[in-house]
């Protein structure tokens, strides 16, 4: 890895003895200690080493809850519920992993749009976006799986909504589903692999989580302004503990954030109707997702037959239905996101340098609130509507928007170096 | 490769030895292929599954009228004791108006036994409809509440995302009061 040429030394043999078998100690002391990192990184840039803690969290209470949990329909929401009521510290731990993940989400989420603002997917940062990209998908796979385990009407009805999604694939799609299911509903083959593939893919994210350090330490943290590393020992500060201790402060605000719904509203992002014991024969009234996919299930229910859209992009009906129409833009809009390096024009990272880019980024930011919004809404009336223009909108923004400001903008003047930007104005730099 | 070996030895000797490597890889593959399917063949449906695969039901006591849920393939399955107006309506209707379009004829063996899986064909909720209290939907059939799918008396889709009609099962009325169903 570059920045890899540690200076360790120690005193101690043992220490001297396992270095020259494994050189873990100067692998650990060049990635952590003296790691160099721009000096100028604001908070946003705590949420990367945030998400990291919580899937550690999410891991640890995970593996406790299996403990005690039964991967049975008949038995999955008894064993829910006494891990709730009999288990010592049973509400603790499933309360930490059932708000763990909408604090992952939060926290993800935050870190992707500190991405999107500052530009860094950009040049040479492209396969790190990428990878970033993976992680999500993993995480939301696990995080719907993982919805279902609790046996309850949400997670039972939002899986076989879920996944007879891929029932619009032409010729294969029923197929598939019988595949997914392992019987003709969702029942409890369903659930033994669901149970099965959520114990196993947060692994599969900490292997990702390590490609995207790896990648990072490449070529380092991207910054505020967007400049380069020119000179290592102006532009740069050691990771510890300059950085530690700063994501040590995050930590503990973080903390104190996600103890607040543990302790004082454990339930506010979940559904009452999961805690009635799942039901073949009863649809719930109204179903949603987790917040954390509602963006997603907007652009899903977004296309009607009569949407424009669809209209235009199934010529006139007659290459696709709107069912799969709906399916394909919803994965979409995250798999667009793969292209963002290429499709964004300016050879300026940061959106403080890019005013008309800025505006634009705040812009995407509220559709995308927006979108969460209709999503957790019935479709009725004007909201189908809105959610039409949104999900044109989000679209509309990465492959024309973005490209076009791109070519268009005149940035503003950079500053020299990172030091420069915090020693003096950008302009007096200029 | 030897100095001395002639010009057209070597493009022989490297033909023979691109036939090994595609062979090698193309067996390697098929092999691999062979290999994985068991893994993946392991997620459909199990013999003790497909097993359950069929269900009697007695429905001499359906009234005119009413509706019965029962369980087959752990899908619900609607069996309604058509009224002679709702036999009417699903026989009166012009196939032109009807987005996956079937005559009510095709889709019942008696016209006054309706049965059909309850399942709604876009993403696989419960319509509403089997009750009395029950919303009916625009068309005097089932309600699907989850994103407002309207099917008429005969389970044909009238309105809505959803597709297609409710789908019906093999079925055979095994004496007057009793239908076997799959």
């Amino acid at each position: 890895m570059s920045g890899g040429t540690s200076n360790f030394q120690s005193n101690s043999r043992v220490v001297n003895w396992i270095e020259h078998r494994l050189p873990v100690f100067s692998f650990l002391d060049s990635q952590l200690h003296q790691y160099p990192t721009p000096k100028n990184l604001n908070y946003f840039w705590n949420f990367g080493s945030l998400a990291g803690i919580v899937l550690v969290i999410m891991i640890v209470s995970g593996i406790t809850l299996a403990m005690s949990y039964t991967p049975h329909t008949d038995l999955a929401f008894d064993s829910v519920e006494r891990i709730m009521r009999d288990v010592n510290s049973g509400w603790l731990i499933r309360y930490i992993h059932m708000n763990g993940a909408s604090i992952f989400f939060i926290v993800v989420y935050i870190h992707i749009f500190r991405g999107l603002y500052y530009g860094s997917y950009k040049a040479p940062r492209e396969i790190l976006w990428m990878i970033g990209i993976f992680i999500l998908l993993a995480m939301m796979a696990t995080a719907f799986m993982g919805y279902v385990l609790p046996w309850g009407q949400m997670s039972f009805w939002g899986a076989t909504v879920i996944t007879n999604l891929f029932s619009a694939i032409p010729l294969v799609g029923d197929w598939i589903v019988q595949l997914l299911w392992g019987g003709f509903v969702v029942g409890n083959p369903t659930l033994n692999r669901f149970f099965s593939l959520h114990y196993l893919l947060p692994f599969v994210i900490v292997g990702l989580v390590f490609l995207h350090l790896w990648a990072l330490h490449m070529h380092h943290s991207n910054n505020p302004t967007g400049v380069e590393i020119k000179d290592e020992k102006k532009d740069t500060i050691p990771f510890h503990p300059y950085y530690t201790i700063k994501d040590m402060y995050g930590l503990g605000l973080m903390l104190i954030f996600f103890a607040f719904f543990i302790f004082f509203a454990p339930n506010y992002f979940g559904h009452p109707d999961n805690y009635i014991m799942a039901d073949p024969l009863v649809t719930p009234p109204h179903i949603v997702p987790e917040w954390y996919f509602l963006p997603f299930y907007a652009i899903l229910r977004a296309f009607t037959s009569d949407y424009w859209v669809y209209q235009i992009v199934s010529l006139g009906g007659w290459l696709m239905s709107a069912k799969l129409a709906g399916v394909i833009a919803m994965f979409a809009s995250i798999l667009v996101l793969l292209l963002l390096p290429w499709l964004d024009r300016s050879r300026v990272r940061s959106a403080k340098y890019r005013p008309l880019y800025r505006f634009f980024f705040w812009v995407f930011a509220i559709d995308c609130v927006i979108l969460g919004w209709v999503g957790g809404l019935p479709p009725e009336g004007v909201l189908v509507t809105i959610g039409q223009w949104s999900t044109f909108w989000y679209f509309f923004h990465i492959i024309i928007i973005v490209p076009v400001v791109g070519i268009l903008e005149r940035p503003k003047p950079l500053p020299d170096s990172i030091a420069a930007s915090v020693t003096s104005a950008p302009q007096a730099a200029e | 490769m030897s100095e001395t070996a002639s010009g057209s030895a070597e493009i022989d000797e490297q033909t023979r030895r691109d036939f090994l490597i595609w062979s090698t890889v193309a067996v390697g593959a098929v092999g691999t292929a062979l290999a994985v399917w068991p893994f993946i063949d392991q997620m459909n449906p199990a013999a003790d599954t497909l097993a359950l695969a069929s269900t009697e039901v007695d429905i001499s006591q359906i009234e005119v009228g009413q509706s019965i849920t029962v369980i087959w393939r752990g899908k619900p399955v609607f069996i309604r004791h058509r009224t002679p107006e709702e036999i009417k309506e699903a026989e009166a209707v012009d196939l032109a108006d009807l987005p996956d379009p079937q005559t009510d004829d095709a889709r019942v063996q008696k016209p006054e036994w309706l049965i059909m899986v309850g399942v709604c064909t876009h993403l696989g909720c419960i319509p509403l409809g089997q009750k009395s209290g029950d919303p009916k939907g625009d068309f005097g059939g089932w309600f699907c509440p989850c994103h407002g799918s309207h099917y008429d008396t005969s389970g044909r889709i009238r309105k809505g995302p959803a597709p297609n009609n409710l789908p019906v099962p093999g079925y055979e009325f095994t004496s007057d009061s009793t239908v076997l169903i799959g």
